[in-house]
Protein backbone atom coordinates (compact mmCIF):
# COMPACT_ATOMS: atom_id res chain seq x y z
CA UNK A 1 0.00 0.00 0.00
CA UNK A 2 1.50 3.51 -0.83
CA UNK A 3 0.88 6.14 1.95
CA UNK A 4 -0.79 7.94 2.64
CA UNK A 5 -3.62 6.21 1.39
CA UNK A 6 -4.99 8.31 -1.83
CA UNK A 7 -9.00 8.54 -0.73
CA UNK A 8 -9.36 12.42 -2.03
CA UNK A 9 -10.92 11.41 -5.72
CA UNK A 10 -13.10 14.12 -6.09
CA UNK A 11 -10.43 16.56 -5.73
CA UNK A 12 -8.31 15.10 -8.38
CA UNK A 13 -7.06 11.70 -9.91
CA UNK A 14 -3.50 10.50 -11.11
CA UNK A 15 -3.37 9.83 -15.15
CA UNK A 16 -3.97 6.65 -15.59
CA UNK A 17 -0.71 4.91 -17.24
CA UNK A 18 -2.87 3.70 -20.45
CA UNK A 19 -3.59 7.21 -20.81
CA UNK A 20 -0.16 8.54 -20.29
CA UNK A 21 0.62 6.06 -22.97
CA UNK A 22 -1.33 7.27 -25.60
CA UNK A 23 -0.37 10.96 -24.63
CA UNK A 24 3.47 10.18 -25.31
CA UNK A 25 4.00 10.55 -28.98
CA UNK A 26 2.60 13.31 -29.07
CA UNK A 27 4.88 15.46 -27.43
CA UNK A 28 8.10 15.07 -29.26
CA UNK A 29 8.02 12.97 -32.17
CA UNK A 30 4.42 14.19 -33.47
CA UNK A 31 5.10 17.43 -32.41
CA UNK A 32 2.94 19.32 -35.28
CA UNK A 33 -0.06 21.85 -34.95
CA UNK A 34 -3.14 20.41 -35.28
CA UNK A 35 -3.97 23.86 -37.25
CA UNK A 36 -1.45 23.23 -39.73
CA UNK A 37 -3.09 22.51 -42.98
CA UNK A 38 0.21 22.29 -45.09
CA UNK A 39 2.03 19.19 -44.16
CA UNK A 40 2.17 16.27 -42.60
CA UNK A 41 2.99 17.23 -38.58
CA UNK A 42 -0.45 19.14 -39.15
CA UNK A 43 -1.99 16.53 -40.59
CA UNK A 44 -1.46 13.69 -37.85
CA UNK A 45 -1.66 16.21 -34.85
CA UNK A 46 -5.41 16.95 -36.81
CA UNK A 47 -5.86 13.63 -36.99
CA UNK A 48 -5.14 12.88 -33.23
CA UNK A 49 -7.47 15.74 -32.59
CA UNK A 50 -10.75 14.26 -34.38
CA UNK A 51 -10.63 11.23 -32.66
CA UNK A 52 -9.88 12.79 -29.18
CA UNK A 53 -13.32 14.56 -30.57
CA UNK A 54 -15.02 11.60 -31.18
CA UNK A 55 -13.92 10.17 -28.21
CA UNK A 56 -15.09 12.86 -25.41
CA UNK A 57 -18.42 13.46 -28.04
CA UNK A 58 -19.28 9.66 -27.64
CA UNK A 59 -18.79 9.60 -23.32
CA UNK A 60 -22.08 12.19 -23.50
CA UNK A 61 -23.97 10.96 -26.80
CA UNK A 62 -22.92 14.29 -28.59
CA UNK A 63 -21.77 14.92 -32.18
CA UNK A 64 -17.80 15.81 -32.06
CA UNK A 65 -18.95 19.39 -33.31
CA UNK A 66 -20.74 20.03 -30.43
CA UNK A 67 -17.05 20.09 -28.49
CA UNK A 68 -14.96 22.73 -27.68
CA UNK A 69 -12.05 21.97 -25.88
CA UNK A 70 -11.17 24.43 -23.12
CA UNK A 71 -8.28 24.06 -20.25
CA UNK A 72 -11.12 22.49 -17.95
CA UNK A 73 -13.83 22.56 -16.12
CA UNK A 74 -13.37 26.36 -14.69
CA UNK A 75 -13.38 27.42 -18.15
CA UNK A 76 -16.18 25.18 -19.30
CA UNK A 77 -18.49 26.93 -16.53
CA UNK A 78 -17.06 30.74 -17.30
CA UNK A 79 -17.62 30.23 -20.92
CA UNK A 80 -20.50 28.24 -21.08
CA UNK A 81 -22.50 31.03 -18.68
CA UNK A 82 -21.00 34.11 -19.33
CA UNK A 83 -21.03 33.58 -22.81
CA UNK A 84 -24.75 32.35 -22.83
CA UNK A 85 -25.57 35.59 -20.47
CA UNK A 86 -23.63 37.97 -22.95
CA UNK A 87 -25.08 36.11 -26.39
CA UNK A 88 -28.99 36.13 -25.31
CA UNK A 89 -28.50 39.70 -23.19
CA UNK A 90 -31.28 40.96 -25.24
CA UNK A 91 -33.78 37.92 -24.56
CA UNK A 92 -33.32 37.77 -21.01
CA UNK A 93 -31.34 38.58 -18.36
CA UNK A 94 -31.93 35.80 -15.43
CA UNK A 95 -29.83 32.73 -14.54
CA UNK A 96 -30.72 30.39 -12.32
CA UNK A 97 -28.47 27.72 -10.76
CA UNK A 98 -28.27 26.26 -7.10
CA UNK A 99 -26.54 27.30 -3.65
CA UNK A 100 -24.61 24.46 -3.34
CA UNK A 101 -22.86 24.55 -7.31
CA UNK A 102 -18.94 24.75 -7.72
CA UNK A 103 -17.18 28.00 -6.93
CA UNK A 104 -16.82 28.21 -11.40
CA UNK A 105 -20.91 28.58 -11.43
CA UNK A 106 -21.12 30.65 -8.54
CA UNK A 107 -18.23 32.75 -9.04
CA UNK A 108 -19.33 33.26 -12.81
CA UNK A 109 -22.46 33.98 -11.00
CA UNK A 110 -21.67 36.96 -8.60
CA UNK A 111 -19.54 38.29 -11.78
CA UNK A 112 -22.36 38.91 -13.80
CA UNK A 113 -24.85 40.23 -11.38
CA UNK A 114 -22.40 43.04 -10.88
CA UNK A 115 -22.58 43.51 -14.78
CA UNK A 116 -26.44 43.75 -14.31
CA UNK A 117 -27.77 40.24 -14.25
CA UNK A 118 -30.10 38.69 -11.68
CA UNK A 119 -29.59 35.43 -10.53
CA UNK A 120 -31.78 33.43 -8.32
CA UNK A 121 -29.97 30.72 -6.00
CA UNK A 122 -32.05 27.88 -5.76
CA UNK A 123 -31.89 26.30 -2.10
CA UNK A 124 -31.26 22.26 -1.72
CA UNK A 125 -33.12 19.83 0.67
CA UNK A 126 -30.96 18.32 3.57
CA UNK A 127 -30.57 15.65 1.06
CA UNK A 128 -28.73 17.96 -1.29
CA UNK A 129 -31.13 17.95 -3.92
CA UNK A 130 -32.88 20.51 -5.53
CA UNK A 131 -36.94 20.61 -5.67
CA UNK A 132 -38.36 20.73 -9.09
CA UNK A 133 -41.01 22.78 -8.50
CA UNK A 134 -38.97 25.28 -6.81
CA UNK A 135 -36.85 25.71 -10.13
CA UNK A 136 -40.19 25.69 -12.34
CA UNK A 137 -41.38 28.66 -9.94
CA UNK A 138 -38.25 30.60 -10.32
CA UNK A 139 -38.54 30.62 -14.16
CA UNK A 140 -39.14 33.63 -15.38
CA UNK A 141 -39.88 35.47 -19.12
CA UNK A 142 -36.35 36.83 -18.51
CA UNK A 143 -34.56 33.60 -17.36
CA UNK A 144 -32.31 32.97 -20.45
CA UNK A 145 -30.31 30.21 -18.76
CA UNK A 146 -30.25 27.39 -15.35
CA UNK A 147 -27.13 25.53 -14.23
CA UNK A 148 -27.01 23.07 -12.34
CA UNK A 149 -24.59 20.36 -11.29
CA UNK A 150 -24.72 16.97 -12.31
CA UNK A 151 -23.12 15.47 -9.53
CA UNK A 152 -21.80 17.79 -6.57
CA UNK A 153 -17.94 17.80 -5.79
CA UNK A 154 -18.20 18.04 -1.92
CA UNK A 155 -21.89 15.31 -0.85
CA UNK A 156 -21.37 13.19 -4.30
CA UNK A 157 -25.04 13.65 -5.28
CA UNK A 158 -26.70 12.99 -8.46
CA UNK A 159 -29.15 15.85 -9.33
CA UNK A 160 -32.71 14.80 -11.29
CA UNK A 161 -30.84 15.95 -14.73
CA UNK A 162 -32.92 14.38 -16.80
CA UNK A 163 -36.06 15.90 -15.46
CA UNK A 164 -34.19 19.59 -15.07
CA UNK A 165 -33.65 18.92 -18.74
CA UNK A 166 -36.95 18.16 -19.50
CA UNK A 167 -38.68 21.29 -17.55
CA UNK A 168 -36.16 23.46 -19.02
CA UNK A 169 -37.01 22.27 -22.79
CA UNK A 170 -40.38 22.96 -22.02
CA UNK A 171 -39.88 26.62 -20.71
CA UNK A 172 -37.12 27.63 -23.24
CA UNK A 173 -34.89 27.99 -20.98
CA UNK A 174 -30.80 26.69 -21.75
CA UNK A 175 -29.74 24.36 -19.36
CA UNK A 176 -26.01 23.93 -18.62
CA UNK A 177 -24.88 21.18 -17.15
CA UNK A 178 -21.50 20.79 -14.86
CA UNK A 179 -20.34 17.40 -15.19
CA UNK A 180 -16.98 16.97 -14.21
CA UNK A 181 -17.65 14.79 -11.50
CA UNK A 182 -20.41 12.99 -13.33
CA UNK A 183 -18.80 12.26 -17.19
CA UNK A 184 -17.65 8.66 -17.00
CA UNK A 185 -18.79 8.20 -13.54
CA UNK A 186 -22.67 7.99 -14.15
CA UNK A 187 -24.21 7.44 -17.47
CA UNK A 188 -24.80 10.72 -19.04
CA UNK A 189 -26.70 11.59 -22.70
CA UNK A 190 -27.04 15.04 -23.94
CA UNK A 191 -29.85 14.16 -26.44
CA UNK A 192 -31.99 12.07 -23.98
CA UNK A 193 -31.19 14.73 -20.92
CA UNK A 194 -31.86 17.29 -23.13
CA UNK A 195 -28.36 19.21 -22.00
CA UNK A 196 -27.43 22.05 -23.98
CA UNK A 197 -24.50 22.79 -22.77
CA UNK A 198 -21.94 20.41 -20.82
CA UNK A 199 -18.61 20.64 -18.94
CA UNK A 200 -16.24 18.38 -18.63
CA UNK A 201 -12.69 17.79 -16.82
CA UNK A 202 -10.06 15.48 -17.75
CA UNK A 203 -8.18 15.34 -14.37
CA UNK A 204 -11.51 14.01 -12.72
CA UNK A 205 -11.48 11.39 -14.75
CA UNK A 206 -7.60 10.14 -15.09
CA UNK A 207 -6.59 12.24 -17.66
CA UNK A 208 -3.93 15.08 -17.49
CA UNK A 209 -5.05 18.24 -15.91
CA UNK A 210 -5.49 21.92 -17.48
CA UNK A 211 -7.85 20.54 -20.33
CA UNK A 212 -11.59 20.14 -20.47
CA UNK A 213 -13.92 20.44 -22.82
CA UNK A 214 -17.42 22.12 -22.95
CA UNK A 215 -20.51 20.68 -24.87
CA UNK A 216 -22.53 23.27 -26.85
CA UNK A 217 -25.76 21.73 -28.84
CA UNK A 218 -26.31 22.22 -32.65
CA UNK A 219 -29.75 21.80 -32.98
CA UNK A 220 -31.81 23.70 -31.81
CA UNK A 221 -28.08 25.49 -31.83
CA UNK A 222 -26.85 27.09 -28.56
CA UNK A 223 -24.98 30.24 -29.00
CA UNK A 224 -22.33 32.10 -26.80
CA UNK A 225 -19.70 34.98 -26.94
CA UNK A 226 -16.65 33.66 -26.87
CA UNK A 227 -13.54 35.36 -24.08
CA UNK A 228 -10.73 33.72 -26.04
CA UNK A 229 -9.92 36.06 -28.54
CA UNK A 230 -7.61 34.89 -31.67
CA UNK A 231 -7.26 32.54 -34.51
CA UNK A 232 -11.18 31.55 -34.51
CA UNK A 233 -10.22 27.78 -32.94
CA UNK A 234 -13.08 26.07 -32.22
CA UNK A 235 -15.41 27.39 -34.81
CA UNK A 236 -14.55 31.03 -33.07
CA UNK A 237 -15.69 29.82 -29.53
CA UNK A 238 -12.23 29.03 -28.01
CA UNK A 239 -9.29 30.78 -29.55
CA UNK A 240 -6.04 28.83 -28.96
CA UNK A 241 -3.67 26.30 -30.21
CA UNK A 242 -4.94 22.72 -29.69
CA UNK A 243 -2.67 20.88 -26.79
CA UNK A 244 -2.49 17.66 -29.11
CA UNK A 245 -1.32 15.71 -26.51
CA UNK A 246 -3.78 16.76 -23.89
CA UNK A 247 -6.67 16.40 -25.99
CA UNK A 248 -5.14 12.67 -26.80
CA UNK A 249 -5.27 12.54 -22.81
CA UNK A 250 -8.97 13.62 -22.45
CA UNK A 251 -10.10 11.38 -25.42
CA UNK A 252 -8.29 8.07 -24.12
CA UNK A 253 -9.84 9.39 -20.27
CA UNK A 254 -13.45 9.55 -21.67
CA UNK A 255 -13.23 6.09 -24.10
CA UNK A 256 -11.60 4.31 -20.91
CA UNK A 257 -14.17 5.64 -18.31
CA UNK A 258 -17.04 4.81 -20.46
CA UNK A 259 -16.21 1.51 -21.43
CA UNK A 260 -15.38 0.45 -17.86
CA UNK A 261 -18.15 2.30 -16.40
CA UNK A 262 -20.18 -0.79 -16.22
CA UNK A 263 -18.02 -3.34 -13.86
CA UNK A 264 -16.33 -0.28 -12.17
CA UNK A 265 -19.90 1.51 -10.40
CA UNK A 266 -20.16 -2.22 -8.77
CA UNK A 267 -16.90 -2.62 -7.82
CA UNK A 268 -16.55 1.00 -6.38
CA UNK A 269 -20.25 0.65 -4.82
CA UNK A 270 -19.26 -2.52 -3.00
CA UNK A 271 -15.68 -0.66 -1.67
CA UNK A 272 -18.05 2.51 -0.70
CA UNK A 273 -20.33 0.52 1.22
CA UNK A 274 -17.84 -1.43 2.81
CA UNK A 275 -16.11 2.23 4.26
CA UNK A 276 -19.31 3.67 5.08
CA UNK A 277 -20.24 0.42 7.07
CA UNK A 278 -17.02 -0.40 8.74
CA UNK A 279 -16.92 3.00 10.22
CA UNK A 280 -20.35 4.02 10.66
CA UNK A 281 -21.02 0.58 12.51
CA UNK A 282 -18.18 0.67 14.80
CA UNK A 283 -18.77 4.64 15.77
CA UNK A 284 -22.03 6.43 17.22
CA UNK A 285 -23.16 9.88 16.35
CA UNK A 286 -21.91 9.78 12.93
CA UNK A 287 -24.05 11.11 10.08
CA UNK A 288 -23.99 10.61 5.99
CA UNK A 289 -24.11 13.78 4.37
CA UNK A 290 -25.79 13.75 0.85
CA UNK A 291 -28.90 11.55 -0.30
CA UNK A 292 -27.68 8.35 0.44
CA UNK A 293 -29.59 6.77 -3.09
CA UNK A 294 -28.64 9.60 -4.87
CA UNK A 295 -25.09 9.28 -5.35
CA UNK A 296 -22.03 9.22 -7.01
CA UNK A 297 -20.21 5.82 -6.62
CA UNK A 298 -17.24 6.69 -5.19
CA UNK A 299 -18.22 9.56 -2.87
CA UNK A 300 -18.81 9.18 1.04
CA UNK A 301 -19.13 12.35 3.38
CA UNK A 302 -19.31 11.56 6.80
CA UNK A 303 -20.06 14.33 10.27
CA UNK A 304 -18.39 13.06 12.91
CA UNK A 305 -20.09 14.18 15.97
CA UNK A 306 -17.52 15.83 18.79
CA UNK A 307 -14.35 15.48 17.27
CA UNK A 308 -12.91 18.36 14.85
CA UNK A 309 -12.42 17.76 11.30
CA UNK A 310 -9.06 19.44 11.08
CA UNK A 311 -7.69 17.60 13.97
CA UNK A 312 -8.92 14.59 12.29
CA UNK A 313 -7.42 15.00 9.77
CA UNK A 314 -4.32 15.58 11.80
CA UNK A 315 -4.60 12.42 13.16
CA UNK A 316 -5.83 10.43 10.00
CA UNK A 317 -2.95 11.68 8.15
CA UNK A 318 -2.28 8.51 6.68
CA UNK A 319 -4.89 9.01 5.06
CA UNK A 320 -5.56 11.43 2.41
CA UNK A 321 -8.94 12.94 2.49
CA UNK A 322 -10.50 17.03 2.40
CA UNK A 323 -12.78 18.33 5.00
CA UNK A 324 -15.48 20.34 5.34
CA UNK A 325 -13.63 22.22 8.09
CA UNK A 326 -12.95 25.52 8.09
CA UNK A 327 -9.64 24.95 9.54
CA UNK A 328 -9.00 23.87 6.00
CA UNK A 329 -9.70 26.92 3.84
CA UNK A 330 -8.65 30.44 3.47
CA UNK A 331 -12.27 31.28 4.50
CA UNK A 332 -12.54 29.98 7.65
CA UNK A 333 -15.91 29.40 6.79
CA UNK A 334 -17.27 25.58 7.10
CA UNK A 335 -18.75 23.99 3.71
CA UNK A 336 -21.29 26.20 1.96
CA UNK A 337 -22.49 22.99 0.61
CA UNK A 338 -23.57 21.23 3.63
CA UNK A 339 -24.32 24.39 5.52
CA UNK A 340 -26.95 24.85 2.05
CA UNK A 341 -28.19 21.07 3.16
CA UNK A 342 -28.49 22.80 6.49
CA UNK A 343 -25.87 20.76 8.62
CA UNK A 344 -25.29 22.63 11.51
CA UNK A 345 -22.16 24.38 11.34
CA UNK A 346 -20.59 21.84 14.10
CA UNK A 347 -21.49 18.93 11.87
CA UNK A 348 -19.85 20.48 9.33
CA UNK A 349 -16.44 21.24 10.83
CA UNK A 350 -16.46 17.46 11.34
CA UNK A 351 -17.41 16.31 8.08
CA UNK A 352 -14.39 14.01 6.20
CA UNK A 353 -15.15 13.25 1.99
CA UNK A 354 -13.81 10.19 1.22
CA UNK A 355 -13.67 9.65 -2.06
CA UNK A 356 -12.92 6.50 -3.66
CA UNK A 357 -11.70 5.66 -7.34
CA UNK A 358 -10.32 3.16 -9.81
CA UNK A 359 -6.81 2.51 -7.64
CA UNK A 360 -8.77 2.00 -4.45
CA UNK A 361 -8.22 -1.22 -3.07
CA UNK A 362 -9.95 -3.56 -0.90
CA UNK A 363 -7.24 -3.46 1.52
CA UNK A 364 -7.12 -0.11 1.43
CA UNK A 365 -10.52 0.83 2.54
CA UNK A 366 -10.08 -1.65 5.27
CA UNK A 367 -6.91 -0.23 6.50
CA UNK A 368 -8.85 3.06 6.61
CA UNK A 369 -11.77 2.44 8.83
CA UNK A 370 -9.18 1.37 10.84
CA UNK A 371 -7.70 4.23 11.32
CA UNK A 372 -10.48 6.22 11.56
CA UNK A 373 -12.43 4.63 13.78
CA UNK A 374 -9.39 4.92 16.22
CA UNK A 375 -8.90 8.18 15.23
CA UNK A 376 -12.39 9.16 16.45
CA UNK A 377 -11.98 7.73 19.60
CA UNK A 378 -9.29 8.74 20.54
CA UNK A 379 -9.89 12.66 20.22
CA UNK A 380 -13.35 11.84 21.35
CA UNK A 381 -11.57 10.89 24.47
CA UNK A 382 -10.16 14.08 24.75
CA UNK A 383 -13.17 16.45 23.58
CA UNK A 384 -14.98 17.89 26.44
CA UNK A 385 -18.17 18.32 24.15
CA UNK A 386 -18.00 14.28 23.91
CA UNK A 387 -17.85 14.47 27.76
CA UNK A 388 -20.55 16.41 28.56
CA UNK A 389 -22.76 13.98 25.87
CA UNK A 390 -21.89 11.12 27.43
CA UNK A 391 -22.85 12.69 31.07
CA UNK A 392 -26.48 13.54 29.40
CA UNK A 393 -25.94 17.07 28.90
CA UNK A 394 -27.79 19.00 25.74
CA UNK A 395 -25.32 20.72 24.29
CA UNK A 396 -28.07 22.93 22.00
CA UNK A 397 -28.95 24.18 25.48
CA UNK A 398 -25.86 25.31 26.67
CA UNK A 399 -24.65 29.29 25.65
CA UNK A 400 -21.46 29.68 24.14
CA UNK A 401 -19.26 32.62 24.36
CA UNK A 402 -18.48 33.52 20.29
CA UNK A 403 -14.74 34.33 20.07
CA UNK B 1 -0.63 23.11 5.84
CA UNK B 2 2.26 22.16 7.36
CA UNK B 3 2.62 22.01 10.78
CA UNK B 4 5.16 23.07 13.07
CA UNK B 5 7.28 20.10 15.14
CA UNK B 6 6.23 21.52 18.40
CA UNK B 7 2.33 21.20 17.43
CA UNK B 8 2.63 17.70 16.28
CA UNK B 9 4.91 16.67 19.01
CA UNK B 10 1.75 18.53 21.61
CA UNK B 11 -1.19 16.65 19.29
CA UNK B 12 0.39 13.31 19.23
CA UNK B 13 1.45 12.89 22.39
CA UNK B 14 -1.11 15.12 24.05
CA UNK B 15 0.14 16.31 28.19
CA UNK B 16 -2.17 16.64 31.01
CA UNK B 17 -5.67 15.00 29.10
CA UNK B 18 -8.19 14.29 30.99
CA UNK B 19 -10.50 15.68 34.04
CA UNK B 20 -10.11 17.00 37.98
CA UNK B 21 -13.40 16.74 40.03
CA UNK B 22 -15.60 20.05 39.12
CA UNK B 23 -16.78 20.09 42.31
CA UNK B 24 -13.59 20.16 44.05
CA UNK B 25 -13.51 23.77 45.97
CA UNK B 26 -9.68 23.39 44.89
CA UNK B 27 -10.41 23.24 41.75
CA UNK B 28 -10.81 25.53 38.95
CA UNK B 29 -12.68 24.77 35.42
CA UNK B 30 -12.52 26.82 32.45
CA UNK B 31 -14.44 26.47 29.32
CA UNK B 32 -14.02 29.08 26.54
CA UNK B 33 -15.11 28.75 22.93
CA UNK B 34 -17.83 27.55 20.89
CA UNK B 35 -18.94 24.33 19.08
CA UNK B 36 -19.81 26.85 16.05
CA UNK B 37 -16.38 28.30 15.79
CA UNK B 38 -15.20 24.73 15.64
CA UNK B 39 -12.71 24.92 19.18
CA UNK B 40 -13.88 24.64 22.47
CA UNK B 41 -11.19 23.86 25.75
CA UNK B 42 -11.59 22.81 28.69
CA UNK B 43 -8.76 23.75 31.35
CA UNK B 44 -9.15 22.48 34.99
CA UNK B 45 -6.48 23.66 37.14
CA UNK B 46 -6.07 22.54 41.15
CA UNK B 47 -4.53 24.44 43.85
CA UNK B 48 -3.05 23.63 46.32
CA UNK B 49 -3.22 24.88 50.16
CA UNK B 50 -0.11 27.22 49.32
CA UNK B 51 -1.74 28.40 46.38
CA UNK B 52 0.49 26.72 43.76
CA UNK B 53 -1.37 24.78 40.91
CA UNK B 54 -0.48 21.45 41.34
CA UNK B 55 -2.36 19.79 38.94
CA UNK B 56 -3.95 20.86 35.61
CA UNK B 57 -5.95 18.60 33.51
CA UNK B 58 -7.36 19.44 29.46
CA UNK B 59 -10.16 18.52 27.20
CA UNK B 60 -10.39 20.23 24.08
CA UNK B 61 -12.45 20.17 20.98
CA UNK B 62 -10.67 22.15 17.81
CA UNK B 63 -7.73 21.84 15.63
CA UNK B 64 -3.95 20.47 15.74
CA UNK B 65 -3.11 23.73 17.09
CA UNK B 66 -5.82 24.33 19.67
CA UNK B 67 -4.87 20.97 21.26
CA UNK B 68 -1.36 21.96 21.31
CA UNK B 69 -2.14 25.06 22.72
CA UNK B 70 -4.01 23.73 25.60
CA UNK B 71 -1.58 20.73 25.95
CA UNK B 72 1.23 23.75 26.09
CA UNK B 73 -1.00 25.42 28.44
CA UNK B 74 -1.19 22.39 31.27
CA UNK B 75 2.47 22.44 31.53
CA UNK B 76 3.37 26.17 31.86
CA UNK B 77 0.71 26.51 35.06
CA UNK B 78 2.02 23.70 36.67
CA UNK B 79 4.17 24.74 39.77
CA UNK B 80 3.09 28.35 39.10
CA UNK B 81 1.16 30.45 41.18
CA UNK B 82 -2.20 31.44 39.86
CA UNK B 83 -0.97 35.19 39.70
CA UNK B 84 1.63 33.52 38.05
CA UNK B 85 -0.53 31.32 35.47
CA UNK B 86 -2.32 34.64 34.90
CA UNK B 87 0.75 36.50 33.54
CA UNK B 88 1.14 33.81 30.32
CA UNK B 89 -0.11 35.68 27.31
CA UNK B 90 -1.29 34.46 24.05
CA UNK B 91 1.75 35.81 22.68
CA UNK B 92 4.22 33.59 24.71
CA UNK B 93 1.78 30.40 23.62
CA UNK B 94 1.86 31.22 19.94
CA UNK B 95 5.63 32.64 20.13
CA UNK B 96 6.64 28.66 21.46
CA UNK B 97 4.42 26.70 18.82
CA UNK B 98 5.27 28.84 15.96
CA UNK B 99 1.77 29.34 15.37
CA UNK B 100 1.04 31.19 11.76
CA UNK B 101 -1.58 33.58 11.88
CA UNK B 102 -4.73 32.00 11.14
CA UNK B 103 -4.04 29.73 14.01
CA UNK B 104 -3.70 32.93 16.52
CA UNK B 105 -6.68 32.80 17.80
CA UNK B 106 -6.17 29.32 19.35
CA UNK B 107 -3.43 30.82 21.37
CA UNK B 108 -5.79 33.83 21.94
CA UNK B 109 -8.07 30.90 23.89
CA UNK B 110 -5.65 28.90 25.49
CA UNK B 111 -4.78 31.82 27.74
CA UNK B 112 -8.49 33.15 28.02
CA UNK B 113 -8.84 29.15 29.06
CA UNK B 114 -6.60 30.08 31.80
CA UNK B 115 -7.98 33.70 33.10
CA UNK B 116 -11.83 31.58 32.94
CA UNK B 117 -10.29 28.36 35.19
CA UNK B 118 -8.63 31.23 37.71
CA UNK B 119 -11.91 32.90 38.32
CA UNK B 120 -13.66 29.81 39.06
CA UNK B 121 -11.35 29.44 41.24
CA UNK B 122 -11.41 32.38 42.86
CA UNK B 123 -14.99 32.51 42.79
CA UNK B 124 -15.30 29.03 44.96
CA UNK B 125 -13.09 30.36 47.16
CA UNK B 126 -15.32 33.15 48.10
CA UNK B 127 -17.73 31.71 48.05
CA UNK B 128 -16.64 28.86 50.77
Amino acid sequence: MKHPIYMDYQATTPVDPRVLDAMLPWFVEKFGNPASRSHAYGWEADEAVTTARKQVASSIGADPREIVFTSGATESDNLAIWGVAQFYRDKGNHIITPTTEHKAVLDTCRHLESDGFEVTYLPVGTNGLIDLDTLEAAITPKTTLVSVMAVNNEVGVIQPIEAIGRLCRSKKVLFHCDAAQGVGKIPIDVNAMNIDLLSISAHKIYGPKGIGALYVRRQPRVRIKPFMHGGGHERGMRSGTLPTPLLVGLGEACRLAQEEMASETPRLLALRDRLRDGIMGQLTHVALNGDPVQRVAGNLNISFSYVEGESLMMAIKEVAVSSGSACTSASLEPSYVLRAMGVDEELAHTSIRFGLGRFTTAEEVEHVIGIVVGAVNKLRGMSPLWEMVQEGVDLSTLKWASH
Amino acid sequence: MAYNEKVLDHYENPRNVGSLDKGDAQVGTGMVGAPACGDVMKLQIRVNEDGIIDDAKFKTFGCGSAIAASSLVTEWVKGKSIDEALTIKNKDIADELALPPVKIHCSVLAEDAIKSAVADYRSKQKGA
